[in-house]
């Protein structure tokens, strides 16, 4: 009861202290430049962790961290990818570009930069519904791992907790726009900062060091009994400092999604994007870059790291492998371990990381739902503009908190990784290709972009309905319409991605049909580019 | 065997990682200081970038009136 209690009030002071930098950024304020992209003069350290704590969720670290329990260390390539395109290339080719772009063209929100890049208001407001839409689903998932979390740690009552969780972050995006959530993202990455960062060290530091434990973690392969891995082999696995056997179910998983999908998805996420549009110059990128850097690689690292070392500590003290202490629930791995083989004041701020990693995701998400609907559904379609934009934005926020709380009354609990790579990939088919041309490519021309938007949006949707296993399931449409799961069950179609799909599509159907129409005026390209190196 | 891993793509992806991560710091020192508003033409861009919004915001404003008028 004693520890519950002192749970209970460190969360309630991480709660108070996050209202009260909320009420901070309420106070600053004022206009729709300020709501929308923090009058586009934030800090470097406030840009750079509240990219990388949007970027990671819960899910980031307890979901793939359990994965690599599972699996193991070949996940590390996620976290390659994940700096070297999330945040290296994401910050110095495509961030610097779309900042003075952005600027240049007095862009607030990314379908508001994708629309006057092409001219086409169709663009805006169609993408707006995408996100809308589309982000319900992610932000209920985050929601709901979120309120799980708060039941089981802090034995509330689940719909108690989600409500509760859904009207704290509601008030502080509601009320401080984009610096309410850039602020309160700085708070909560840098306690998710010091926390991985003292596991990490920790976690080697009771293993006996770096090559001791890796080491430990090679052998045990060899060790454990066949059929403890029994399950994990027939998929694919070989060890857990190995690779998955190549063309195995597990290596297109790993490849195509976890890879390709979340590695390569990153560049196109809305609720990212914007931040490059929130600084003042090229000066705060670069320093962003390297604050990003270290803070992507410590959470993702140390969680997959630390998820596949778990196996050593389980094994040499209870004789079991991680998957089997948590009776095959693989999103318990991390938690156990922290729980088995760290003190207890750790594995209360390791709480309030995770409630951090949550709170920090959902709130970038909500803010861009809303932002979508007030400046890209709604003002693009009725043609009102001005101060209007920051309160039909508030309004849309507190819609898609609204629509996020009823979805996470409904979904069940095992709906968290289809929602993510759902979102993944829709919006990597969606606004990949055509970001990507918007940026780098004059020639492309409104027809090709809108094309491009659209096949790729419908290329997706369709692989995720019909082919993809892990969400044709799910979804169970396929299964009404044509009375299978997937429409061929031939090896490797079910596990791969749409992504590997949709986005070559996308790229070539924009490509094409650019060659083919009219190139944009001089005089628009100049506006778009001008400073642009 | 590096760091006690055998798999060369494991541990390619562990040194990968750490070098990748090298390449964020050294580019953000070496950058620290660059693409700032103290050059000349940023700031004078800044001044051109402030009037135009601030047009911009006054004729949204004033289209606002209009149509609410």
């Amino acid at each position: 009861m004693n520890e519950f209690l002192i749970l209970s009030i460190v969360v309630l002071i991480y709660i108070v202290i996050t209202g009260y930098v909320g009420y901070l950024a309420w106070k600053r304020t004022k206009t729709a430049d300020d709501y929308m992209v923090a009058g586009r003069e934030t800090h470097p350290f406030i840009m750079a962790l509240s990219y990388g704590a949007t970027f990671i969720s819960t899910a980031a670290i307890v979901g793939f961290g359990g994965i690599s329990g599972v699996y193991g260390m070949g996940l590390l390539w996620l976290t390659f990818l994940n700096i070297l395109v999330g945040i290296f290339i994401a910050f110095v080719f495509f961030g610097k570009r779309t900042r003075k772009m952005g600027h240049n063209l007095g862009a607030l929100t990314f379908p508001e930069f994708l629309s006057k890049r092409f001219d086409s208001k169709f663009i805006q407001y169609f993408s707006g519904l995408i996100i809308f839409f589309g982000m319900t689903l992610y932000a209920s998932v985050v929601l709901i791992g979120m309120a799980r979390f708060v039941e089981t740690t802090l034995n509330l009552d689940y719909t108690m907790a989600l409500i509760g969780l859904a009207v704290i972050v509601a008030l502080y995006v509601i009320f401080g726009g984009i610096r309410g959530v850039m602020y309160t993202d700085a708070l909560q990455g840098s306690i998710m900062f010091v926390v991985m960062f003292i596991l990490l060290v920790a976690t080697y530091w009771i293993m006996g060091g770096v090559t001791d434990a890796n080491q430990a973690l090679t052998n045990l392969v060899n060790i454990v009994p066949a059929q403890a891995t029994a399950t994990a082999t027939a998929t694919g696995f070989t060890g857990w400092t190995s690779m998955p056997a190549l063309g195995s179910p597990f290596w297109w998983t790993l490849v195509s999604t976890l890879i390709l999908g979340v590695g390569i998805g990153v560049l196109s996420q809305p609720q990212l994007v914007v931040r490059f549009m929130t600084v003042k110059s090229n000066k705060e990128l670069n320093r962003a870059v390297l604050i990003g850097g270290i803070f992507i690689c410590l959470m993702t690292g140390t969680a997959f790291v630390v998820g596949a070392l778990s196996n050593v500590y389980f094994f040499d003290k209870l004789g079991q492998l991680a998957i089997q202490v948590v009776d095959g629930n693989a999103d318990k791995i991390i938690p156990a371990f922290i729980s088995a083989s760290m003190p207890l004041w750790f594995a209360y701020l390791f709480m309030i990381a995770l409630l951090s990693a949550a709170m920090s995701t959902l709130s970038a998400q909500v803010h861009v739902q809303g932002t979508a609907l007030g400046r890209d559904v709604y003002e693009t379609l009725t043609k009102i503009k001005g101060d209007s934009s920051v309160f039909i934005a508030r309004i849309g926020i507190a819609l898609a908190m609204i629509l996020a709380v009823i979805m996470g009354l409904i979904l069940p609990t095992n709906i968290i990784a289809v929602g993510t790579s759902l979102w993944f990939s829709i919006t990597a088919g969606a606004f990949l290709s055509m970001y990507v041309f918007a940026l780098f490519w004059k020639g492309c021309t409104k027809a090709g972009a809108i094309s491009g938007l659209v096949v790729g949006t419908l290329v997706s949707l369709f692989w995720l309905v019909f082919e993809y296993k892990k969400s044709a399931e799910a979804l169970s449409i396929a299964k009404a319409l044509t009375g299978q799961a997937v429409l061929t069950t031939a090896v490797p179609w079910p596990t791969v991605d749409p992504i590997v799909i949709a986005l070559p599509v996308a790229f070539v159907v924009t490509v094409v049909v650019s060659l083919l129409t009219k190139a944009p005026s001089k005089e628009h390209l100049e506006k778009c580019f001008q400073g642009v190196n | 065997m590096v760091l006690g891993i055998n798999d060369p793509w494991i541990w390619g992806a562990y040194i990968g990682c750490i070098l990748v991560t090298l390449l964020c710091v050294v580019y953000g020192i070496l950058n620290w200081n660059k693409g700032g508003e103290d050059e000349k033409g940023q700031i004078k861009e800044e001044v051109k970038w402030h009037e135009k919004e601030k047009e911009m915001q006054e004729k949204e404003l004033g289209l606002w009136d209009e149509e609410d008028a």
